[in-house]
């Protein structure tokens, strides 16, 4: 909303030393956010003053027309040897003899530097200049020069005020609740308040039209009345279609950023602007038969202003005639009953409508204007026949015509009283607010207070604050009345906590030990989509391509949400090497999202929408929860280039699938849960001979490896990329609790080392645990340190070493003891997997 | 040994004369401080502090003496063997000590060689202010709450007093799962979160919620369809907008240092009545200190009380909310919110393991 101050100030008076910017400041106060001040053409310096064209000399032998004109400029201005009047050199066209313009005399320094100074030129001296509005800074329009129109300026006056030079706009945002201070009427309200001054409403002042001429006034009907309980309809003939706006209309109108078109839209767009109630203006000889207000019919549909076929909804409120609609009620006119150069007779409606049809509508068509924006939040429900007889006015003043009279509709109205304990508002605030300001400050609002000492106080909300319905609403007003500087500061005691949840710290370790580990965290968006997949050469079945989709996607190509971190943190690690970070180790934590059982990717289409007066039925809440899907948190790992660099220490090593295995320990690790690493089934985009299915008691979290090469290719991935991917939740369920301590035996260690040699197909881990097993109690622990495959042993085999410490709890074990545990893990790896003794 | 002899005379037993005896002592003295290596005092000990040392040999002379002259003798002989003693010490400790030194200088390495053969890795910063910002409000007692990202229609948007035509609602903002109709949305915010806490937590509640939103926005120098929030919660018996004030203000010190305060503007949520915009007190801003738009904030409106069966007559609550995108970029003079979501390492690893 832009607010011209000299405007403003037309209905509030502002105190003397006030700026602009305080002005701007006291709006912030109260809730209107200030976008920008706006000061027009405030750079202009010099004379710049009314003129009026005396004569026009057309001179004919220059490349394109050119006019020198004698202009009256008044007595003090004019050239000493032509009192009153300069000669000018113009080139616009759109001016006549007769005509009021505005002349920059020389002296004058126009906006961006350009200086006037009296000139040779096309053989003539010029004395000064005939402005547009752009050479002034006012706006865009350089067609031509500006023109006055007749009578409305002395000639030789200042031109500065009559064209709004140095004239301060406020653009300030309205949000929802104040649809009110969509008008000079609501800002100026509050501005009043602020400043202790007087408002003038011109929201309430019930024009003198004059009595009604002989004729019938336009009929007009209402069949919904609930979607619009006021309806007003006044009828104006013999107007004169080609009468201009007056100048100081257009200017305001230009100022708060609207174009100016003829005097009758002119005029509805000016009370809209001063009151804030929206007004449409119909060509009456163009309407057939009376006005009706009713809902649209099927398939029925209508071309608006905006040049615009409309095929209707029965939602829509419709403003007909007999033809069908002329209007969607309370957003835009139709194109058929439009006023144009013709219109002699206008049907001027003014009214009250429904806040939610009219956002409903706007929303369906896609179509916001002026009118929807403050029907939207809510017109004062009083204002329709005020504002049209303003309307009226205007028009009957500035275009002739005779005013032949009011048709409306109005349905009762119910009005609204909030019971307000008087001492809730102090309550909110923390500081107590005696009762006569709490009263004053609702009474400032506009609101009815009957019995000011009753308690509850019982508030009628002012008719122009539909939004005011709550106590907490009264509330509001009040503080905010008083300025939210005045509230104290105080800390309120929470009750002693239980800090973060296991979960919460054990995400924050994972996430700090895959840091420390050398991965660098990304957080990538959800959204995929099949090119995505069919890069890592996911199948077409693979359940994570059963992704849920999203109705509006950003973009089509991933119009679904992420099943799985690997597609987002491939995506990152590709774009860093793009960038030319060859070496790099990422990781991502972050939530997928899994359709469960019979969920269907679009959703359902009739879910419940439990009320919002109290709280919901648990099986409501439970329906609710049915609708999501299953939002398992995973972390996930890529790295591709070397692992470590190469440098005065030696060679780089390049990042292995050993290093992606090893993350997933990381994780388990930081967590404390005990992770089980083994070869088994491995879908794409897996290497199936490099990589390891991870497992946590007996469910499969995920997969650590080597990507396929095929995948590489496709995804445009380094050669030999490896990640690990995890279901964190999982990992974090199973975490080990409370840790008991171990007695630590003092006797001695007994070490002893065996190579193994077994199957090349045989897994290290089972041998590990074979053994575990044997090896019976005395077992500390057993740690593989080689494996050796080659000459020394027999084609198809590999050695696996591993070092085996035994230890008793209470004595030194005996040799016998020791060979004895040895050679039962060794005979355990041979029954299970073939393992002899390496000689 | 050679026996007791009663005409034995110690002056005429050359190797016991203090002629003898002396130049024994000063032999031995000359060759350990002629010693420059431990080996060669070794050998100096073996020659003149050892067994066969010529002292030593003296020494055997002594029980061939007289009795009269025993003690003579015998005084004469352990000094001169005291101080060899002594000197062979002392010559150690400094050998020794010159051996260390010049180990430890030819030990020497250019330390500068010295860094991390495994690169280190970093946290985002968006993970790390929000785990600052979780801590602030831990140690006040607060809770960290949370929620699901695909979120409930319901939870989003109804029970938080935005009704079915607020213009948040549509298309234009939200992401919708599966239809328009199907009453499942991408969370616009996490104040769902505030929901789920009041259905499911015991009062008086106090928590923050910390997480991923989303919004229909295109990535650019200033947007994100995928961000992060993170709003705090009260609801108890009593709690006024004094309390608000006072929470964000510990809450901005505690992240800007305690010259940082903050400043209420009416403003409007369809959730929180009274409703406030919040602006901070920036005193580190790239510039000077300034007022930076933070967040909006407000006492929850009795209304989302009423939603989540909470007696609204009895308790009343505030609620705040601000964005970690926009708070990281102005705390740490991040310009572009593309180098926030593009996972580029060098962004990262400036920022190292917390914020």
């Amino acid at each position: 909303m832009r607010i011209p101050l000299s405007w403003l100030s037309e209905y509030v008076d502002v105190p003397v030393g006030e700026t602009a910017e305080s002005i701007g400041e006291r709006l912030v106060s109260v809730g209107l956010e200030l976008e920008e001040m706006i000061r027009i053409g405030d750079d202009n310096t010099g004379p710049i003053v009314v003129g009026h064209v005396l004569s026009i000399e057309e001179l004919t032998e220059f490349k394109k027309p050119i006019r020198f004109c004698r202009v009256a400029v008044g007595a003090e201005h004019g050239h000493p040897d032509t009192p009153g009047e300069r000669g000018i050199i113009c080139g616009a066209r759109n001016f006549a003899e007769g005509d009021l313009v505005v002349v920059a005399l020389p002296g004058t320094v126009l906006t961006g530097g350009f200086a006037i100074a009296s000139r040779e030129t096309y053989g003539h001296i010029s004395d000064g200049m005939i402005c547009s509005e752009r050479e002034l800074g006012l706006g865009d329009e350089h067609s031509g020069i500006i023109v006055l129109p007749p009578g409305t300026a002395e000639v030789g006056a200042d031109a500065y005020p009559i064209v709004g030079l140095g004239e301060v706009v406020l653009d300030v945002s309205v949000t929802p609740d104040m649809g009110f201070c969509l008008s000079m009427r609501g800002v100026a309200r509050e501005l009043a308040h602020q400043f202790g001054t007087q408002f003038r409403d011109p929201g309430v002042e019930l024009v003198e039209l004059p009595a009604p001429a002989q004729g019938e006034p336009h009929e007009c009907a209402v069949e919904a009345l609930d979607a619009c309980d006021v309806f007003t309809l006044r009828t104006i003939v013999g107007f004169d279609p080609a009468a201009p706006s007056p100048n100081w209309m257009k200017r305001r109108l230009i100022l708060s950023g609207m174009r100016p078109v003829s005097l009758a839209v002119d005029v509805t767009n000016y009370v809209m602007l001063e009151t804030g109630q929206p007004l449409h203006a119909f060509d009456r000889n163009k309407l057939r038969g009376p006005i009706v207000v009713r809902h649209a019919r099927d398939g029925e549909s209508m071309e608006t202003l905006d040049h615009v076929q409309r095929t209707l909804h029965p939602g829509d409120l419709l403003i007909t005639d007999d033809r069908g609609g002329i209007g969607i009620a309370g957003i835009m006119g139709g194109l058929e009953t439009e006023v144009d150069e013709n219109t002699t007779a206008i049907a001027l409606e003014a009214a009250h409508f429904g806040s939610r049809g009219i956002a409903r509508s706007s929303r369906r068509h896609k179509l916001s204007s002026e009118a929807s924006r403050r029907y939207e939040r809510g017109v004062d429900y009083v204002l329709a026949p005020y504002a049209s007889a303003r309307a009226a006015a205007l028009l009957l003043a500035h275009g002739g015509g005779s005013y032949i009279g009011m048709n409306g509709v109005e349905a009762p109205h119910e009005p609204v009283r909030i019971p307000i304990s008087v001492d809730l508002p102090g309550r909110t605030a923390g500081t107590p607010i005696d009762r006569a300001v709490v009263v004053e400050r609702l009474r400032a609002v506009g609101a009815t207070i009957r019995d000011d000492q009753a308690e509850p106080l019982v508030v009628e909300p002012p008719s122009w604050r539909p939004d005011l319905t709550d106590p907490a609403d009264l509330v509001e007003e009040v503080l905010r009345l008083g300025g939210y500087d005045a509230i104290p500061s105080t800390l309120p005691q929470a009750p002693v906590g239980f800090g973060l949840t296991e979960s919460q710290r054990a995400r924050r370790r994972v996430g700090r030990a895959l840091a420390s580990a050398g991965y660098v965290e990304a957080l990538s968006y959800p959204f995929v989509g099949d090119a995505e997949f069919d890069a890592l050469t996911i199948p077409a079945d693979d359940p994570r391509r059963n992704v849920l989709l999203l109705a509006n996607p950003l973009s089509d190509e991933q119009p679904g949400m992420r099943s799985t971190l690997l597609p987002g943190v491939l995506n990152t690690l590709r774009r860093n090497v793009g960038r030319g970070t060859t070496d790099v180790a990422v990781f991502e934590m972050g939530a997928v999202v899994h359709l469960r059982e019979g969920q269907s990717p679009r959703g359902i289409t009739d879910p419940p929408r439990p009320d919002v007066s109290g709280r919901p039925s648990e099986s409501d809440l439970t329906t609710l929860e049915g609708l999501l899907p299953d939002q398992p948190l995973h972390v996930a790992v890529a790295l591709a280039g070397s692992r470590t660099p190469a440098g005065w220490w030696g060679p780089a090593s390049d990042s292995s699938w050993a290093d992606a295995v090893e993350a997933a320990r990381i994780v388990a690790d930081a967590v404390g849960t005990e992770l089980m690493v083994r070869s088994g089934a491995t879908p794409a985009p897996w290497h199936p001979g490099r990589c390891a299915e991870l497992v946590v008691g007996d469910v499969v979290v995920g997969y650590a490896g080597e990507l396929s090469p095929r995948s590489c290719e496709e995804a445009g991935l380094p050669r030999r990329t490896c990640a690990m991917e995890l279901n964190l939740d999982v990992v974090i369920s199973r975490a080990r609790g409370v840790v008991t301590a171990q007695a630590l035996s003092t006797f001695p260690v007994a070490k002893e080392d065996v190579a193994l040699v077994v199957e090349t197909t045989v897994s290290a881990q089972d041998v590990h645990d074979a053994l575990v097993s044997g090896a019976g109690p005395l077992l500390e622990s057993v740690r593989l340190f080689d494996v050796y495959a080659g000459d020394q042993v027999p084609p198809g085999k590999k050695s696996l070493a591993f070092s085996l410490r035994f230890r008793a709890p209470d004595r030194t074990l005996n040799v016998d003891e020791v060979t004895a545990a040895r050679t039962a893990a060794i005979e355990a790896a041979r029954v299970a997997y073939g393992a002899v003794l390496r000689g | 040994m050679s026996a007791p002899n009663k005409s034995y005379d110690p002056v005429e037993v050359a190797d016991l004369s203090p002629e003898a005896i002396d130049a024994a002592v000063a032999t031995a003295l000359a060759a350990i401080a002629a010693a420059s290596e431990l080996d060669s005092l070794k050998e100096a000990r073996l020659a003149h502090g050892g067994d066969r040392s010529p002292l030593a040999l003296a020494n055997r002379e002594i029980g061939a003496l007289p009795p009269a002259a025993k003690a003579e003798a015998g005084k004469r002989v352990g000094e001169a063997r005291a101080a060899v003693r002594v000197a062979l010490e002392q010559r150690q400790v400094d050998l020794e000590r010159e051996r260390d030194e010049r180990v430890l200088i030819e030990e020497a390495v250019d330390v500068t060689l010295a860094y991390s053969r495994r690169p280190v890795g970093a946290r985002h910063p968006l993970t790390t202010i929000q785990e600052h910002i979780a801590d602030v409000f831990v140690a006040m007692g607060w809770e960290i709450a949370e929620g699901p990202e695909v979120e409930a229609e319901w939870h989003n948007f109804d029970a938080l007093n935005i009704g079915p035509d607020h213009p948040a609602r549509t298309m234009q903002d939200t992401f919708f799962v599966g239809t328009e109709d199907s009453g499942v949305v991408l969370r616009t915010h996490t104040s769902p979160v505030q929901i789920r806490s009041m259905l499911d937590r015991p009062l008086p509640i106090y928590v923050v919620c910390p997480g991923r939103v989303f919004r229909t926005d295109e990535l650019d120098a200033t947007h994100t369809p995928v961000f992060h929030q993170v709003e705090g919660l009260v609801v108890d018996e009593g709690i006024t907008m004094a309390d608000l004030k006072g929470t964000l203000d510990h809450f901005a010190t505690a992240m800007f240092g305690p010259d940082a305060r903050t400043r209420l503007r009416p403003s409007y949520f369809p959730f929180t009545e009274p409703s406030a915009e919040l602006d901070l007190w920036f005193p580190g801003a790239k510039g000077g200190p300034r007022w930076i738009e933070w967040g909006g904030c407000g006492m929850v409106n009795p209304r989302v009380l009423d939603a989540c069966g909470i007696d609204s007559s009895r308790y009343s609550g505030f609620a705040f909310g601000m964005g970690i995108e926009r708070t990281l970029m102005f705390r740490h003079d991040v310009t572009d919110m593309r180098d926030m979501v593009e996972g580029d390492v060098r962004f990262t690893l400036a920022f190292g393991q917390e914020v």
